[in-house]
């Protein structure tokens, strides 16, 4: 694909980096006068400003006009060898997409079988195989600490992986469906349907659901509005549904995605939450998504490899 | 009439203490966002964080300690080499105050989050359009100044601040280029591919222009001056002046190695980036030959060694953009500490220590004193700064290649050995070191403000007189 929208750019192009290179080269050649005749010595200019600034006019040195002609050859010869002169590919027919298509495909030559040869084995068994472990945590260290952490217990809107809380499901397969496809999460927004009131009602009462401290008499009456309306996706008793990654709101010890405090939920209650993890399987492959995907099971399974 | 028998030194007076009032701010920032690095802590709410201080440090160092400097000086150089006053005393004070409120604005809306987003131009539009006035009212005050000389030739310092003074108004001027949408917020009208070219023509000539040729004028005035010896050569001077200002503003793109930038235009950029390195060293070289017959004086004479060394840092800066423009060598050293390196290396060694020199020549002449209250103190600063400079840019030159190393490493299954935080762990230790640096750079400018002050207490100002032409000029 050209880099032009029309022919005249390249040879517009062209012309000025010739010329100017030329025009370097004429610069130190009349200028490039670098011994004195015997006898000769160094003379000022012959202007003088400010009182005592003065010029001599010692000839160019002869290692730095070297050094420069250098350059100025190394230019012509790199800019006839590669792309530069508008339209000029270059001898060397180098771009930098190929390069990187080169190199990419040498990598996968190299290294696709080392992740494919796991790609017949059981998730659980992928687990307990060390080097498959080792394997899926650096790929783990690349490409998921940037949300889950380096740790893997995740921030403020990011699942924690080491804990036994699953918003889709843990057992390995989902693990796995959730890396190739991503997840795209949304909880509606209640705040305008439900009033201040009742949102402060509803957050009281999930307070109650995990055992935290509420106000009861605000619990008693959320418990109506949460019976009609959140329970749709969170179920009557609050323990979220995995096929849809409705939050189990229940947890003793308060996996809270977004936090979980009264100002939290009623902040999650009122606004609503978005939220997405990117599908990985078309950027890292079925091998290495199947390595990752053993190596986050293990995270809260295998309690060797958590560590 | 009085005021046309003496040089204008009431703008220089100005610039010059503003240089190291502006200096200290600027690298006191400097210190603060280098110890954010090392102790995250300190960063305190949005107005105190590391994201909205770095330009605020960039951009005090830059144009409010740098630009006052070059002010400060350019406006001395003139007059003296041209042996006429400035052409409007009122347009030079105007470009003084306006200047001084352009840092002031810069100082309020970075850390209140206001920033057009472009690298050394976060500055939001009105501020932008601030600056264009006050360059105007600079260019015509120089170039005025110049147009009615009263030698017939024009001194070598006048070409490398003339040729920053046109080159910074087209850079700033195209590189600005805005669609306002509020009085505080604006976006650039270039799209994608050619905004990042566009910024980086700019970033790279203000290096080039800004802090590369205006100091090398500053160069050619206080290296001879202060060493009492010739330029080395007049003809070296012609020839790589025009190979510097030719070259240069085909440079930028060694910033967007291996990016969405066509093939082409990157080659081109590392091309003209390595036929660079001998018109950079041609001011190296004519600097530091100037000194030959007068090597002793270094010994004795704080403020030359000043000069000196600006100059070896200078070479050694431009030897090393070179290199580091090499594909091959950028795939190692971009995005990390050796960017940061590299450019102290400049701007620490080459720009503050020529500044610093030629404020020193300065201070004593404008307030009518031998010397500054101290050469002690003067001498005492050089080695503290040096030191700084020092510690400062081989930590991160460590720092640098241990990231460009540690990002590349590959297992034999083709991971990354690291994770992105085990070369952060790894750089912790050279971080703190760099901060270490800046404090003890800092330090030798509080000195320079005490000595500052106390000559200028000592001293009163006083406005040379214009020596007659016909006296001096013996040609």
């Amino acid at each position: 694909m050209s880099d032009f929208v029309s022919g005249f750019w390249g040879i517009y192009i062209s012309v000025i980096v010739i010329g100017g290179i030329a025009g370097l080269f004429i610069l130190l050649l009349t200028q490039s006068k670098t011994t004195f005749k015997s006898g000769e010595e160094v003379t000022t200019v012959g202007h003088v400003w400010d009182g005592d600034l003065e010029e001599f006019n010692n000839p160019l040195p002869r290692w730095w006009m070297m050094l420069f002609y250098l350059t100025l050859f190394f230019g012509v010869g790199y800019l006839i060898l590669y792309p530069g002169l508008g339209q000029w590919a270059g001898l060397r027919g180098w771009t930098s997409v190929g390069q990187y298509t080169e190199e990419r495909a040498q990598a996968e030559a190299k290294y696709q079988p080392l992740y494919d040869k796991y790609l017949k084995q059981d998730l659980k068994v992928v687990a307990a195989d060390p080097n498959a472990q080792e394997m899926g945590r650096r790929l783990f260290q690349t490409y998921c600490v940037q949300c889950h952490g380096s740790d893997a217990r995740g921030a403020k809107g990011f699942p924690n992986l080491v804990k036994h809380d699953w918003q889709y499901g843990g057992d390995p397969a989902t693990i796995q469906t959730t890396i190739e496809g991503g997840r795209r999460g949304q909880m509606p927004a209640f705040g305008a349907a439900f009033g201040e009131e009742k949102v402060k009602d509803v957050a009281n009462y999930v307070l109650s659901l995990s055992g935290k401290k509420h106000d009861a008499d605000r619990a008693l009456r959320g418990q109506e509005t949460f019976k009609t309306v959140c329970a749709a996706c969170h179920g009557p008793d609050g323990h979220g549904n995995t096929a849809i990654g409705a939050p189990n709101l229940t947890h003793p010890s308060g996996n809270w995605l977004y936090g979980g405090t009264e100002k939290t939920i009623i902040e999650t209650v009122t606004n609503g939450r978005t939220n997405q993890m990117p599908a990985w399987k078309d950027f890292l492959g079925d091998g290495k998504v199947h390595l990752l995907a053993a190596y986050v099971w293990s995270l809260s399974n295998n309690t060797h490899a958590a560590q | 009439m009085e005021t046309q028998s003496t040089y204008n030194y009431k703008v220089v007076r100005q610039f010059a203490v503003m240089t190291v009032v502006w200096g200290i701010v600027g690298m006191l920032v400097g210190v603060i966002i280098a110890a954010q690095l090392v102790w995250p802590e300190l960063n305190f709410g949005p107005w105190f964080h590391f994201g909205r201080l770095r330009p605020l440090h960039t951009n005090a160092v830059i144009f409010a300690f740098g630009g006052c400097g070059l002010f400060a000086t350019s406006y001395y150089v003139v007059q003296r080499t041209c042996n006429v006053r400035l052409i409007s005393d009122r347009l030079a004070a105007f470009t003084f105050w306006a200047w001084q409120l352009v840092v002031v604005s810069v100082a309020i809306t970075y850390p209140l989050g206001y920033t057009f987003g472009k690298e050394y131009a976060e500055m939001e539009w009105p501020i932008k359009i601030l600056i264009t006035i006050i360059w105007l009212v600079y260019a015509y005050v120089f170039f005025g100044t110049l147009a009615i000389r009263k030698v017939k030739h024009i001194y070598v310092a006048n070409w490398f601040y003339a040729a920053f003074i046109l080159a910074v108004a087209l850079l700033h001027v195209v590189n600005s280029a805005f669609i306002p949408v509020t009085f505080l917020k604006s976006y650039s009208v270039y799209p994608g591919a050619i905004d990042a070219m566009v910024q980086w023509w700019y970033g790279h000539n203000a290096v080039g222009f800004f802090l590369t040729a205006a100091f090398l004028g500053m160069m050619y005035y206080f290296v001879p001056k202060q060493a009492g010896r010739p330029i080395y050569s007049y003809r070296l001077s012609v020839v790589h002046f025009w190979a510097l200002i030719f070259t240069y503003m085909w440079a930028g793109p060694h910033h967007l190695h291996y990016t969405a930038l066509p093939d082409w235009t990157q080659s081109l950029g590392m091309v003209f980036s390595l036929i660079l390195l001998a018109p950079s060293w041609g001011g190296m070289i004519n600097g530091i030959m100037t000194l030959s017959g007068a090597w002793h004086k270094l010994r004795t004479d704080p403020i030359l060694k000043f000069l000196v060394v600006s100059l070896s840092f200078y070479g050694m800066s431009t030897f090393e953009g070179p290199m580091m423009s090499i594909k091959t060598v950028n795939a190692l050293s971009h995005y990390t500490d050796w960017g940061i390196g590299h450019v102290h290396s400049g701007a620490l060694g080459w720009v503050g220590f020529i500044t610093i020199g030629s404020i020193y020549y300065l201070i004593p002449r404008l307030w009518g004193r031998e010397q500054m209250f101290s050469m002690k103190l003067v001498e005492v600063h050089f080695w503290i700064a040096t030191v700084g400079v020092v510690l400062y840019i081989s930590a991160m030159w460590i720092s640098g290649v241990t990231q460009g190393l540690m990002w590349r490493a590959v297992n034999p299954d083709g991971t990354l050995t690291y994770a992105f935080v085990e070369a952060v762990k790894a750089t912790y230790p050279y971080h703190t070191v760099r901060a270490l640096g800046g404090l003890l750079y800092l330090s030798g400018m509080l000195l320079m403000a005490y000595n500052v002050f106390r000559t200028i207490r000592a001293g009163q100002a006083v406005d040379a007189k214009i020596p007659s032409v016909g006296v001096q000029h013996h040609a």
